[in-house]
């Protein structure tokens, strides 16, 4: 079955991301199936389901960092053009380096354990061509105070921080050089609760202060509840329900979202 | 006619110890290495009678280069008189029949093993430098197959990121030798372990540069009069060492780079590294007529 996600009526910008008809098999396995999705300027985008589900397949796909067997992907971006996934390796990394922000669920993925966290910062701003130690320096201080890192820890590898810490070193990284679009892999999942609020709390500020465009991907509702505007609910690698936030956990139509749901609540 | 005519007497090696298709081999690498400056290229590096990470590889391409007319200086460390260096070239001696020199300027090939001489080099001479680790990336990416993707797109923004590390952590850039270096503006190289001292003498430099990892099977070159320019924050210049003030306990030379020699009462005192250079210096200071080049450092200031 597939869904695609309608705009609200309301939005008249032209969506930043589309991706049609999206799919990605591993052998036998159909991890995604036919998923199409927009997501406009300033919007965020939750993406829900059991794990195997393929939502951190299809984030993958939309970092560029996996090929799909079927699908288009394009950003209204002005210096990308057409289908994404038809990008050269060059390319793709120079657009994901600029405009694309990614925070992992485990911090291993998206940090040099044993580099500074300033250090960790700065990678992000040198792939992208700045070479002024001062500037490096400045840039990294202002992305981990904006993430709430505790700055005396500024050059503290991420190998002796807490996870909560490593993730707003991750999420420092993600936002320094403002990204036009964020992407969120479980950012939350492993952190204790009240870890977990804070950044959560950090995620929503940047995102109401410098409208960030987010996909958020996670098994916790409650974690999609609190950031997402639009919802897509995934089930063995297929869209089986999408919609406005409030819409998908008031009046949840498909039999898995409302077992989803009503297993949360 | 008879068949002594027409064939030659049983030899037990090759000129130059290396056979014909090894020399092949090695001199197309090296074409190829000079075609594009800074990228490594590799080759199947042979057998030679010394021990992997003893100068093997630049042994091969002084082997593939030489002939009877070439006049050969090796040196190890700045020294002539090292037992590796005079081991090699009583070796390339012996297998090619080319005289040697210890004398820079007499020198048509010069292979050495982490120094650069003083004096600087000719259009006409060729410089070998024995290479223990051609991969300039291998400190941040140990996977190499990655490392040379990185190379492909000129990926390397975590150099600088080390660069960043050393001087977060330390204050300063600790990279003593072995100092990435940018090729033409293209590749980066590692310009074997020479000091930070040396880097500057391959920019734009008229004399030929092979660079060669026996270990590693790679070659790389800096072609005559090619960029090379050691990775820097554009805010943080780069630095060699503060050798300029020293003097040669020996020779009295001074503004040359020094070995540091440690003394019992925990001071120490400075030899020149470049030992003919200081050899040079006390004849001349002795009154016999001596033949200088021209130094690539005037005064601990490079000219």
């Amino acid at each position: 079955m597939t869904i695609a996600i309608e705009a609200p009526r309301l939005v008249k910008a032209a969506p930043l991301l589309t991706a049609q008809n999206v799919s990605k098999n591993y052998g036998d396995v159909q991890a995604v199936r036919n998923v199409s999705a927009e997501v406009f300027p300033g919007e965020v985008l939750g993406i829900v389901g059991e794990s195997g589900s393929g939502k951190s397949t299809f984030l993958r796909m939309l970092n560029l960092e996996e090929t799909p067997d079927a699908g288009t992907y394009t950003l209204d971006l002005p210096e990308v053009d057409g289908n994404l996934f038809e990008l050269d390796r060059f390319a793709r990394r120079m657009l994901c380096a600029k405009r694309i922000g990614i925070v992992y669920q485990n911090p291993h993925l998206g940090l040099l354990m044993k580099h500074s966290s300033s250090g960790n910062v700065a990678e992000r701003l040198l792939v992208a061509g700045e070479r002024r130690f001062s500037v490096l320096r400045e840039k990294a201080q202002e992305a981990l105070e904006a993430s709430e890192f505790p700055i005396e820890r500024l050059d503290a590898p991420p190998i002796e921080l807490s996870g909560g810490m490593q993730q707003r070193v991750q999420l420092a990284k993600a936002i320094a050089l403002e990204p036009a679009l964020l992407l969120l892999d479980e950012p939350t999942t492993g952190l204790d609760v009240s870890v977990q609020a804070l950044v959560l709390d950090t995620l929503k500020r940047l995102q109401q202060e410098r409208k960030i465009t987010m996909v958020i991907v996670s098994h916790d509702l409650g974690v999609i509840r609190t950031l997402a505007d639009r919802v897509m609910v995934m089930r063995r690698g297929e869209v089986v329900e999408a919609g406005l936030a409030d819409q998908i956990f008031q009046d949840p139509q498909h039999a898995y979202t409302q077992q989803l749901v009503h297993a949360k609540l | 006619m008879s068949l002594s005519t027409l064939t030659k007497d049983w030899e037990p090696m090759s000129y130059g110890f290396l056979d014909a298709s090894a020399k092949r081999e090695i001199r197309r690498k090296m074409l190829k290495a000079v075609a594009v400056p800074g990228c490594q290229m590799p080759y199947a590096s042979r057998e030679v009678p010394m021990a992997r990470g003893w100068g093997t590889g630049g042994l091969q391409v002084s082997l593939t280069l030489i002939n009877p007319k070439t006049t050969v200086k090796v040196i190890d460390q700045g020294a002539d008189d090292s037992v590796n260096a005079a081991s090699i070239r009583r070796f390339l001696s012996r297998v090619s029949g080319a005289p040697t020199t210890l004398d820079t300027l007499d020198a048509d090939l010069i292979q050495s093993r982490h120094r650069i001489p003083e004096e600087k080099l000719r259009e006409d001479q060729v410089l070998v430098l024995q290479v223990p680790n051609p991969e300039p990336l291998r400190p941040v990416q140990p996977n190499m197959s990655i490392a040379r993707q990185m190379h492909a797109d000129a990926d390397y923004g975590r150099m600088w990121l080390q660069l960043y590390e050393q001087i977060v952590r330390s204050g300063r850039v600790m990279q003593g030798a072995s100092y990435p270096s940018m090729v033409n503006g293209r590749h980066v190289m590692t310009p074997s372990p020479i000091p930070r001292w040396d880097v500057p003498k391959l920019h734009m430099a008229k004399h030929l540069t092979i660079l060669s990892a026996g270990r590693e099977k790679r070659i790389h070159a800096v072609p005559p009069y090619t960029r090379v320019e050691p990775l820097v924050f554009d805010d943080v210049p780069y630095k060699v060492e503060e050798h300029g003030d020293l003097t040669c306990f020996r020779s009295g030379a001074k503004g040359f780079f020094m070995n540091e020699i440690p003394q019992d009462d925990g001071s120490s005192t400075y030899e020149i590294s470049d030992s003919e250079y200081g050899v040079k210096t006390i004849k001349q200071a002795e009154g016999t007529e001596t033949a200088f080049g021209e130094s690539w450092y005037q005064d601990g200031e490079m000219s």
